[in-house]
């Protein structure tokens, strides 16, 4: 076992260091993700109580959001409906993170406990890509709608007339947002083979505030065209760190039967 | 409650994670309220920035005392049998939850004597506190730990018949969270919340304890405030021993 593991990694290094660019490897994250979906849609009864959570916590966050205002008109120079479009991202994101990013980087810490993660690596197939898209908690992802309604009330209010770039910049700000964090939480997983210590911080409460405000300035008309490029900047050297460290981590991993 | 004590001096890193952890709430209730009051030339409501610095500190502590058996734990408990163990034992299986935090609770003072000291330095609080608040405060932080305790276990013991309880669990920690003084000194309320709030038991195990503190109540409204948590650990107790009653006829254990 040990010795295919050594020459599947042999094999993986040698392959082109982005796993984005292949058609092939997308379609293959895309049936990953259905077959995620499938198995989760056995449990129904599921999806209402992600309904009843998502509700709770956004009448809560919403109740907070009117407290605050209550006494004020503007926090940090940011009115309650621009802060509203923050907390539709922040919701959006939450979900993102809850049905894809942390069911993976769990089954993958499971794995490389109990030593399964051997099977992964004797696949003929990238295994950052295998590892990221094997589960799929579809109720999860209410918050996504959740998020999203939240941010179109919040634009209606504003009623500030939106142009195609801001729209265009915030599903570009987005989806950079959601590279990072899954990033942070790759490298915090992966951290695991690590000593502890290396995993504790609140590393991951910047991301978080980065991957939601620049979304979000982007709609409020407060991103500029330099910052956009510089979060694409720093998504790339993320990437690029995040598959680096993954690599160094396999490195250190020694399978079950070892 | 020695043995708590011992046991949790062993995971001083841990501890401390957790504690550094936890401090992120606060402070960012804190910004937020600060921010206000400077875009309101100083004070909201008559709190003013260092109040609050003084509020959300003190807060710090009391929500160290107020950790307790989360009633998420049941479920473990009942389906693992673990309750089992707990019921051959000669006493209510409440005295064993009540020393273990309780023992714990005094590792969590010694660590957080640094933070809270950081935390002075960085937020500038206004304190004035004399010997009675003090006193009263020493107490009324033990009489908070208690009500919570025994309130959460009523909570938990739900899980006796269905284990579908998050929601209802989130429910409680949503009332818990406005109605309390955790996210915001209840002065801030509007004034029909505030009358909700002092009918039920949340502000005693929150925004009573913290404003004895950092607050300046009067004599007479420290007194009725332990009298009242008093009251609440009279309610909380009743409570649990009626819920165990009926409760525990419905546990049947696992893994004989």
């Amino acid at each position: 076992m040990a010795a295919q593991l050594k020459s599947g990694r042999a094999a993986g290094r040698s392959r082109p260091p982005t796993w984005l660019g292949s058609g092939r490897r997308l379609r293959l994250a895309g049936t990953f993700l259905k077959i995620g979906a499938l198995n989760e849609l056995q449990y129904r009864v599921n999806f209402f109580l992600s309904l009843v959570q998502s509700v709770v916590a956004v009448s809560t966050a919403l109740v907070v959001l009117a407290l605050v205002f209550w006494h004020t008109d503007s926090l940090g120079g940011w009115s309650s409906d621009e802060l509203l479009v923050i907390m539709g991202v922040y919701v959006l994101m939450g979900g993102l993170i809850r049905s894809v990013i942390q069911p993976n980087m769990q089954q993958l810490m499971t794995d490389v406990e109990e030593g399964t993660l051997d099977y992964i690596l004797t696949k003929p197939e990238d295994a950052q890509l295998l590892i990221s898209v094997r589960r799929f908690q579809i109720w999860q992802a209410v918050d996504v709608f959740v998020g999203l309604a939240l941010v179109a009330v919040a634009l209606v209010r504003l009623s500030d007339p939106l142009n195609v770039s801001s729209v265009l910049a915030f599903a570009v700000a987005l989806v950079l947002g959601a590279l990072d964090i899954y990033c942070f939480w790759l490298i915090l997983t992966t951290g695991a083979f690590y000593p502890t210590w290396l995993r504790i911080g609140f590393t991951f409460l910047v991301p978080l505030g980065f991957a939601v405000t620049v979304p979000a300035s982007a709609l409020t008309g407060r991103l500029s065209g330099w910052l956009l490029l510089g979060a694409l900047g720093f998504t790339a050297a993320l990437m690029a760190f995040t598959r680096w460290f993954w690599r160094r981590g396999l490195k250190n991993y020694s399978g079950a039967s070892a | 409650m020695r043995t708590a004590v011992q046991t949790q001096f062993q995971y001083r890193t841990a501890n401390y994670a957790y504690l550094l952890g936890m401090i992120a709430e606060p402070v960012i209730y804190l910004v937020v309220w600060q921010t206000v009051a400077g875009s309101q030339g100083g004070a909201v409501e008559g709190i003013t920035a260092g109040q609050f610095a003084a509020y959300y500190i003190v807060w710090t502590l009391v929500r160290n005392m107020n950790i307790v058996f989360t009633p998420y734990g049941w479920e473990d408990r009942i389906r693992n049998g673990l309750l089992s163990g707990m019921l051959v034992r000669p006493v209510h299986p409440i005295h064993y939850d009540l020393a273990f935090f309780a023992g714990w609770k005094f590792v969590a003072i010694v660590l957080w004597l640094p933070i809270a000291a950081v935390l002075v330095l960085i937020f500038r609080p206004t304190f004035d506190v004399n010997a009675l608040e003090a006193g009263v405060f020493l107490i009324a932080i033990w009489g908070a730990y208690l009500i919570r305790s025994m309130l959460l276990w009523v909570l938990g013991m739900v899980t006796f018949w269905t284990t579908r309880v998050s929601a209802l669990y989130d429910l409680y920690f949503t009332a818990e969270l406005l109605l309390s003084g955790r996210l915001l000194p209840l002065a801030l309320l509007p004034a029909w919340a505030a009358t909700v709030a002092d009918v039920l038991p949340f502000k005693y195990t929150f925004g009573y304890p913290i404003e004895v503190l950092a607050g300046d109540l009067s004599t007479a409204e420290l007194f009725i405030g332990l009298g009242l948590q008093a009251v609440w650990i009279g309610v909380g107790a009743l409570l649990v021993a009626v819920v165990w009653r009926f409760g525990v006829r419905r546990y049947s254990a696992v893994g004989n």
